[in-house]
């Protein structure tokens, strides 16, 4: 019933079209990680051994919708730069994925 | 020029909770005109100074600042600081400054990655800027600090530019004002507390003098940045230079 009144009115959802950014946003190698530093003690109370260091970061999915690539790239690169990495102690990196 | 009452803007930001205190400051013991500001206006009620105040800022979500930056009335606060109105950002108001970039450098998680809650040294190192004319060079304050990334980092070259231009108005120091490694509460680079931009109009520091400034809590030593403020905007005395005000440690 649902499928024929879509049809009625003209809509067919557009199913698959979307692009999927995937966001790493790390310290930078010279700003102390104070939280891997505990993190990496934790390591060793769990007694797993030759841990020699643990740097912490954050991990963001961004989705767009369409196909654009290109387009989505640029985006991602923007949103990274001026609000997901402070620059002054972050690094970041991404990959962009169309799942067409 | 005399204004009769100056008029103190606080920011509020979902999430601020030293707003109150720094309106409180304004009104009651200062005797000024006081203003809230919601996050959202596109005015800043023709205040006289800005305050960004404590707390945190829309949770603190991403970064200690970073939403808040993106928020209407901060666009105006930019505006304000680059004609010359004075801002001061106190705890999450100087994480938002750095955000915001009217502030170089970031403030990091504290090293000991605990909130530090207690009352500290404070060395004034330039008594020359419209945030400090009450006090003297050198002078130790005692102040509260409360939070959990007040770890000031800035890359070396950076730090040597605010030092040489008298940028450094407060460190953490001891009772004596030797500023040393055990006076540092937070990790904070050259122990530093409290920065101004080059032009001398905006000054961020994680300290609290909002909450040394009523007889009543038993510290006042923070009301005189108040007192300093209104001196400076009721006479638009302009110091020649604040980098004469630096205060250089005696070897």
């Amino acid at each position: 019933m649902m499928k024929s009144a879509l049809v009625i009115h003209g809509w067919i959802p557009e199913r698959g079209a979307m692009i999927h950014s995937r966001i790493h946003v790390t310290l930078r190698p010279s700003i102390l990680d104070p939280q891997g530093k505990a993190v990496s003690h934790a390591i060793g109370t769990l007694g797993i051994a030759g841990v020699s260091t643990v740097r912490m970061g954050k991990y963001v999915e961004v989705t767009f919708e369409g196909n654009d690539v290109a387009a989505a790239r640029a985006a991602t690169e923007e949103i990274c730069r001026k609000l997901l990495a402070n620059p002054v102690m972050e690094d970041y990196r991404f990959e962009v994925e169309n799942e067409g | 020029m005399k204004n009769a009452t100056v008029r103190f803007g606080v920011v509020v930001f979902p999430g601020s909770n030293c707003d109150h205190d720094a309106y409180q400051v304004c009104k009651k013991i200062l005797g000024q005109d006081a203003v809230f500001l919601w996050h959202k206006e596109h005015s800043l009620q023709a205040a006289d100074v800005v305050i960004l105040p404590g707390g945190f800022s829309y949770g603190d979500y991403l970064r200690c600042g970073a939403i808040a930056r993106f928020s209407p009335v901060m666009q105006e606060v930019a505006a304000f600081a680059a004609d010359g109105g004075l801002v001061i950002g106190i705890c999450n108001g100087f994480q938002i400054l750095v955000e915001a970039g009217l502030l170089p450098g970031v403030l990091l998680r504290n090293d000991s990655l605990r909130f530090v809650c207690r009352h500290v040294h404070l060395r004034v190192d330039n008594a020359f800027t419209p945030f400090t004319g009450e006090y003297a060079p050198g002078e130790v304050l005692t102040i509260p600090i409360a939070h959990g990334d007040g770890n000031y980092f800035v890359d070396e070259r950076t730090l040597r530019e605010l030092e040489a231009n008298g940028q450094v108005v407060f460190r953490y120091c001891d009772a004596t004002g030797a500023v040393t490694p055990e006076a540092n509460p937070n990790g904070s680079l050259a122990n530093v507390a409290g920065i101004v931009n080059a032009e001398g109009n905006v000054l961020g520091m994680m300290p609290h003098p909002e909450r040394a400034s009523d007889p009543l809590l038993g510290y006042t030593d923070g009301r005189r940045l108040f007192d300093s403020i209104l001196d400076h905007v009721m006479s638009r005395v302009v110091p020649t230079s604040f980098a004469e005000g630096t205060f250089v440690q005696q070897k």
